[in-house]
């Protein structure tokens, strides 16, 4: 630990929010619409913090401690998720697995809170959350076991950081595999078109939103905050994996990987603008899509 | 056999002297409706009504498409009669509906639950016996239940999380999959039917307005017409165009709305936002006709209430062709979108003979192939010199409802266009009489959602001694509920959207 990456961790708590917002931007533009501001999400933010809480009374204290837990476990996340080409502020041997527990971990804690209300829509949403990410957690873990291969390291700040353009020369398409598998990950986890749409307002379709339809106020304020923590630390991983740039300067590399986040951002508005969601049926076919793609890459590096 | 009733045919737009009416008795009524229906005429109303002996008399109304002609006969059930739904299942809703309006049992009906649950007409007793302390409220009947292992039930409604209508939907699930969707409406009744007895008034062309927001050209068409025909009231050219042209304006900015809805519910942006706007255009172009975006105001008994001079039509074709080029660019990218087509093909699929016997009309029927359309079979004013070419597709599925839509939008646009191009010169409101006494008249428009029928009876003063409105929506919920068999539950918006029924319309 010290001081640098406590630094870029403190830009990652601040940044996280715009990265929506950026998106959310793209998608305005692409239709043709001026969209909400840059900076909605931090004024939804302190709206919400701003407010009481209304609970149910069929629900419980898990119901109450799902967005705190949550909150935690996406921090802990971040705790071990390398920015950019610096390492995170914990690094140990193994903490990739700790990272994808992290994880899991908010996603259960979820999942307990939306099932705690016992209103069919959370359930319905709870049941799709958990078959979807069992399909996508192989993948992403694979993702990780072929990196950790090619780097010959098993925590993420020396995996990612480590991954040159030498690396893509010598493991050029199994990088690409996992980069895509990663990309699809990050659109499912996160919630994004074509498997969710973060947009709509029809609880019928819904997965992740469904879960949280019952919280409000400051609760509510902790998931969406949480939620773009997620969206930031797959993207960073995503991010570092693709920038094969290391100038090791604090600032530069610093540039690079906000540069490369912003482009992600971008990327994820034009690829939600471009396609409709996928029907629901059909996206366990491409969670297993991006497992088979994590498997190949793993099969290339480890010939 | 041949109990068969001989009916009284007449065409639309014509009155005819209520005591022409053949009353027969319930056994040579049924077998004339089940008969006729079976035969591919279609049950277009059928409603009570109270004869000056208090007694309840049942008018039905067939429409037989391929005479162009209507059909009426009617029948003194009593208290109690076998219903027609059993071997007519399109007369379901309308038979509830006599149960809940007049306290008329229909026995053996297999879905006899309220539809609008208001007390029965006149303090008569109604068929669900219920107590003082617990009055008929909107969503409180026994809804079909499906009992088993991982069988689940999901009520939706009905505060809805849009800013839409209410209306209750109780889907019978297992795991992902819809077994049954019930639907409950009733939440939206005014009383509309009740308050036009004794009318026309100042306020009844308001009522006919908002009968169903969006469809406010439908419903003032077709009553407007009534009353001309009534009255015999001859409506100038220039007034029958100018008519064409809102109706089909008031098609375009619903169809192009509903594309747009369609895309939003896949979650395709570029569509759902353009077609937001372009709707829009259309509903401003509907304003410069007469100031109101909706039409309201536009249509009078006897003609319209405003002209559109010279530099005005000029307008409205110049804003029409870029809205057409607009919305032609913007619709192209769904078709051409193969995630958007993955979405739409085979979803909420509804089979032609399910369409034909639950008597669906407009949009959703023509989907299935049905050549349903008012404007060809029964044609009403400038439609009975201009064609408008039916728009069908085979598919019934999204797809299909999306399809006819877009086909439907062209060909509106062409047909105000030729209308522009040839609008008759001269006054735009004829005067319409004294209403003609003891006189049944039917009046027929197809509105953006299908078929819109008004029936008017007038008393020995010419005032409506009942008025009965069926919006096309009437009809069409059921195809809904039946569309989302075996359909995934989270497919349900998008099913829905491609129907896009009224709940105001139907609960009137």
């Amino acid at each position: 630990m010290n001081l640098i990456s406590c630094l870029h961790m403190a830009v990652a708590l601040i940044l996280a929010p715009l990265m929506l917002g950026v998106i959310n931007r793209t998608k305005a533009r692409v239709a043709g619409r001026n969209g909400a501001p840059l900076l909605q999400l931090y004024f939804d933010l302190g709206k919400l913090l701003r407010k009481g809480a209304v609970y149910s009374r069929t629900t419980t204290w898990v119901f109450r401690a799902g967005p705190l837990i949550g909150l935690a476990a996406v921090l802990g996340a971040l705790l071990v998720t390398p920015f950019g080409k610096s390492g995170a502020v914990l690094a140990f041997d193994g903490d990739l697995v700790l990272f994808a527990y992290w994880l899991g971990l908010m996603r259960f804690v979820t999942v307990l809170a939306a099932l705690d209300t016992g209103s069919s829509f959370e359930g319905m949403g709870a049941s799709r959350e958990v078959f979807f990410s069992a399909l996508a957690e192989p993948a992403f873990l694979l993702g990780l076991v072929g990196l950790a291969r090619a780097t010959d390291a098993i925590s993420l700040s020396t995996i990612l950081p480590s991954i040159s353009a030498a690396t893509w020369l010598a493991a050029g398409p199994a990088l690409a595999l996992i980069a895509t598998a990663w990309l699809v990950i990050l659109l499912a986890e996160n919630a994004r078109i074509p498997v969710d749409d973060p947009n709509t307002h029809l609880e019928l379709t819904m997965i992740h939103e469904v879960m949280v339809l019952d919280h409000c106020g400051p609760d509510l304020g902790l998931i969406l905050y949480g939620a773009a923590l997620k969206l930031w630390v797959m993207g960073a991983l995503l991010v570092s994996l693709l920038t094969p740039v290391r100038y090791g300067v604090v600032w530069q590399d610093a540039l690079v990987f906000l540069g490369g986040m912003l482009i992600l951002a971008v990327g994820i508005g034009l690829i939600e603008s471009a396609m409709a969601r996928l029907r629901l049926a059909r996206v366990p076919q491409l969670l297993m899509g991006a497992s088979a793609l994590a498997v190949l890459a793993l099969m290339l590096i480890m010939k | 056999m041949n109990g068969a009733a001989q009916p009284l045919i007449f065409h639309p737009g014509t009155p005819v002297r209520v005591d022409r009416l053949p009353c027969v008795p319930v056994a040579g009524f049924r077998e004339t409706v089940i008969r006729d229906v079976e035969q591919g005429a279609r049950l277009a109303a059928l409603f009570g009504l109270e004869t000056a002996t208090g007694e309840i008399e049942l008018v039905a109304i067939l429409a037989h498409p391929e005479r162009g002609v209507l059909a009426a006969l009617t029948t003194r059930p009593g208290a109690a009669y076998p219903a027609l739904t059993p071997d007519c299942p399109q007369a379901q809703g309308f038979e509830r509906e006599v149960a809940e309006q007049w306290g008329v049992l229909p026995q053996g009906h297999p879905w006899l639950k309220p539809l609008r649950f208001h007390p029965p007409f006149g303090k008569r007793p109604s068929v669900w016996p219920r107590t003082q302390a617990e009055p008929a409220r909107p969503g409180m009947i026994n809804f079909f239940q499906m009992t088993g292992e991982e069988i689940h039930e999901v009520a939706v409604g009905p505060v809805h999380a849009g800013i839409i209508e209410p209306g209750h939907f109780r889907f019978q699930c297992h795991g992902e999959q819809v077994f049954h969707l019930e639907i409950s409406l009733g939440y939206q009744h005014r009383g509309v039917e009740r308050s036009l007895i004794g009318a026309p008034g100042k306020r009844t062309i308001h009522f006919m307005e908002t009968l169903c927001g969006d469809t406010t050209i439908g419903h003032a068409m077709a009553y407007a017409q009534a009353l001309e025909a009534l009255g015999a009231g001859a409506v100038p050219s220039r007034a029958q165009a100018l008519r064409a042209i809102a109706l089909e304006l008031e098609r375009l900015a619903n169809h192009v709305g509903d594309l747009g809805a369609l895309a939003g519910d896949v979650g395709f942006l570029p569509t759902a936002s353009f077609c937001g706007r372009i709707r829009g255009d259309f509903l401003n172009l509907t304003a410069l006709l007469c100031g109101n975006r909706f039409g309201r105001g536009l249509i009078r008994p006897g003609g319209v209430a405003f002209d559109l001079d010279e530099a005005s039509a000029d307008e409205l074709r110049r804003r029409l062709e870029q809205a057409g080029r607009d919305i032609r660019s913007a619709v192209d990218l769904l078709w051409g979108s193969p995630s958007v087509m993955a979405r739409f093909e085979q979803t909420g699929t509804l089979a032609p003979e399910d369409c034909r016997a639950l008597g669906l009309v407009g949009p959703v029927a023509r989907a299935c192939g049905l050549e349903r359309d008012v404007r060809y079979e029964f044609p009403f004013g400038v439609y009975c010199f201009e064609q408008i070419p039916v728009s069908t597709w085979t598919s019934g599925d999204v797809f299909a409802r999306a399809y006819v839509r877009w086909l439907e939008i062209q060909r509106s646009l062409d047909f105000i266009y030729a209308q522009l191009a040839a609008l008759p010169k001269g006054p735009i409101s004829g005067a319409v009489g004294a209403l003609m006494p003891e006189a049944l008249v039917v009046s027929l428009t197809e509105g953006w959602r299908g078929e819109i029928v008004h029936v008017a009876l007038t008393d020995a003063q010419g005032r409506f001694r009942r008025y009965k409105v069926v919006d096309p929506s009437f009809h069409n919920w059921m195809g809904l509920a039946l569309a989302m068999r075996r359909q995934p539950i989270s497919d349900f918006p998008l099913c829905n959207k491609s129907f896009n029924l009224s709940y105001c319309g139907h609960d009137l």
